[in-house]
């Protein structure tokens, strides 16, 4: 029973907020995970850069290393031009990579393995996508789902896969860092299950204990790979959506 | 896994408790981390509903995520946007500008040290061309010197010169014209050693100078 893997991904209820339009608000622990996440992030990078040294030390260096990786990853992807969503990606990417890694620590709750949260945040990039796609070009915007070159016949049948292929990207944006972050936490729960079943079983279990364990040590490994890799994917992903609300004619 | 049946079960059996109010707000913190899951599970599971034994897509618990998802990112984003953004480029860009800035000193400062050198040298040129003008006009003023003093004096010789040239003329003429005398006398002698008479001046003088004539 506390070998059970999904019971990380159990939403405790701290204390009631009330109940608005027939729901139940709660300060959950994947809020608290959230307010914690806001704080770190923030925290780190205001006490990093508070010496704003012409030389960086070592935390204002990680700091400014965290700032050139996304712009250069937005600019190489959406111009100079989507520089002026550099906060929003910038913000994006430290909250995802910050909940990835949180989630390495025993006992804390990896907000990016709810589905809601990760929904959520592809929401929010397709909503800045397509909000400032329509303010920008207004109609033109619709150009996105007719590609340049296609010939007259086979126009309805490319605009209705570019459409479909738009209409998944929040799914499959979300469904990734979810299940990517819900897979490896579930692997290394059950390998770190299988040290603790076979130690109990005796001096042979004990023995046959240290195969899953270093299994497990690898698994950690690798899932701090993936915390990093999956915050770079949503991040890379984001420029090039956002790529295509700054310009829509491909 | 059996918890999961028999927590499902106890649900199941459990009557429904639908979004109504916690009866005792501070039991389910009291209880978040109890040592048996068994306890958490059923506490959570009764107070979050029904259905739902994968909590991840547990409905009842998406408004609560939903709203503090959008307070935390929001507050993240402003934070972010208003204090970090600003903070950090001005630092990165601030450097940016450092570096421009000394780069362009570097090569106002070489470019002004070229202009020196191309300076120096120039006067460094025309210095020797200088000294080699007034070394040459030096040799120049002391060869016409010498020359001059050279036609000085050679006209002073010359002159010198013509004035013996012209003694000697006026001494030979003189002398030339003694010769007429002399041969006069001496005819005017040997005449008279012929002929015992003396013969006239005249005609001795004629007859010199008919002599000389030839």
């Amino acid at each position: 029973m506390a070998n059970d893997p999904i019971h990380q991904f159990q939403i405790h209820e701290y204390f009631p907020l009330g109940n608005f339009a027939g729901m139940d608000f709660h300060f959950t622990n994947s809020a608290l995970a959230m307010v914690a996440n806001v704080a770190v992030v923030t925290g780190f990078l205001y006490f990093a850069t508070a010496k704003k040294s012409l030389i960086p030390g070592r935390t204002q260096s990680v700091a400014e290393l965290s700032y050139e990786f996304v712009a250069s990853t937005l600019k190489s992807s959406a111009g100079t031009e989507g520089m002026r969503f550099f906060p929003f990606v910038f913000s994006l990417f430290m909250f995802i990579l910050t909940a990835n890694l949180f989630g390495m620590f025993p006992y804390f709750l990896t907000a990016t393995s709810q589905i809601i949260i990760t929904f959520a945040l592809a929401m929010l990039v397709m909503l800045v996508v397509v909000g400032y796609g329509f303010y920008r070009h207004g109609t033109h915007f619709l150009g996105l789902f007719v590609p340049h070159g296609v010939p007259g016949a086979v126009i309805p049948l490319v605009s209705a896969i570019e459409v479909i292929s738009f209409l998944s990207r929040p799914i499959s944006l979300s469904v990734r860092l979810f299940a990517n972050m819900l897979a490896g936490h579930i692997t290394l729960k059950v390998f770190a299950g299988f040290v603790v079943s076979l130690a109990s079983l005796g001096v042979v279990g004990v023995g046959g204990a240290i195969v899953p364990l270093l299994m497990t040590v690898a698994l950690t490994a690798l899932e701090f790979l993936v915390a990093f890799l999956q915050a770079y994917v949503f991040t890379i992903l984001t420029c090039m959506y956002l790529n295509d609300a700054l310009h829509p004619g491909h | 896994m059996t918890w999961l049946v028999t927590s499902a079960s106890a649900q199941e059996a459990a009557p429904p408790a639908p979004a109504a109010p916690q009866p005792e707000p501070a039991a389910p913190a009291a209880d978040a981390h109890a040592p048996s899951p068994d306890t958490t599970h059923s506490e959570v599971g009764a107070a979050e509903g029904h259905k739902g034994p994968f909590p991840p897509f547990d409905t009842n618990t998406f408004p609560s995520q939903i709203l503090w998802f959008v307070i935390c990112f929001g507050a993240l984003y402003l934070l972010m946007k208003r204090v970090i953004v600003p903070r950090m480029a001005a630092i990165i860009d601030g450097r940016a500008q450092r570096i421009a800035g000394d780069i362009e000193e570097a090569q106002r400062l070489k470019l002004q040290s070229d202009t020196a050198l191309q300076g120096y040298e120039k006067a460094l040129a025309d210095a020797r061309g200088s000294a080699h003008k007034i070394a040459q006009t030096a040799t120049d003023q002391a060869k016409a010197d010498a020359e001059a003093r050279r036609h000085a004096i050679e006209a002073d010789l010359a002159a010198k010169l013509a004035e013996a040239e012209t003694r000697i003329a006026d001494i030979k003429s003189r002398a030339l014209a003694d010769v007429g005398t002399i041969a006069e006398d001496a005819a005017g002698a040997v005449v008279e050693a012929l002929i015992g008479q003396q013969p006239t001046r005249d005609e001795v003088s004629a007859a010199v100078s008919a002599a000389r004539a030839q």
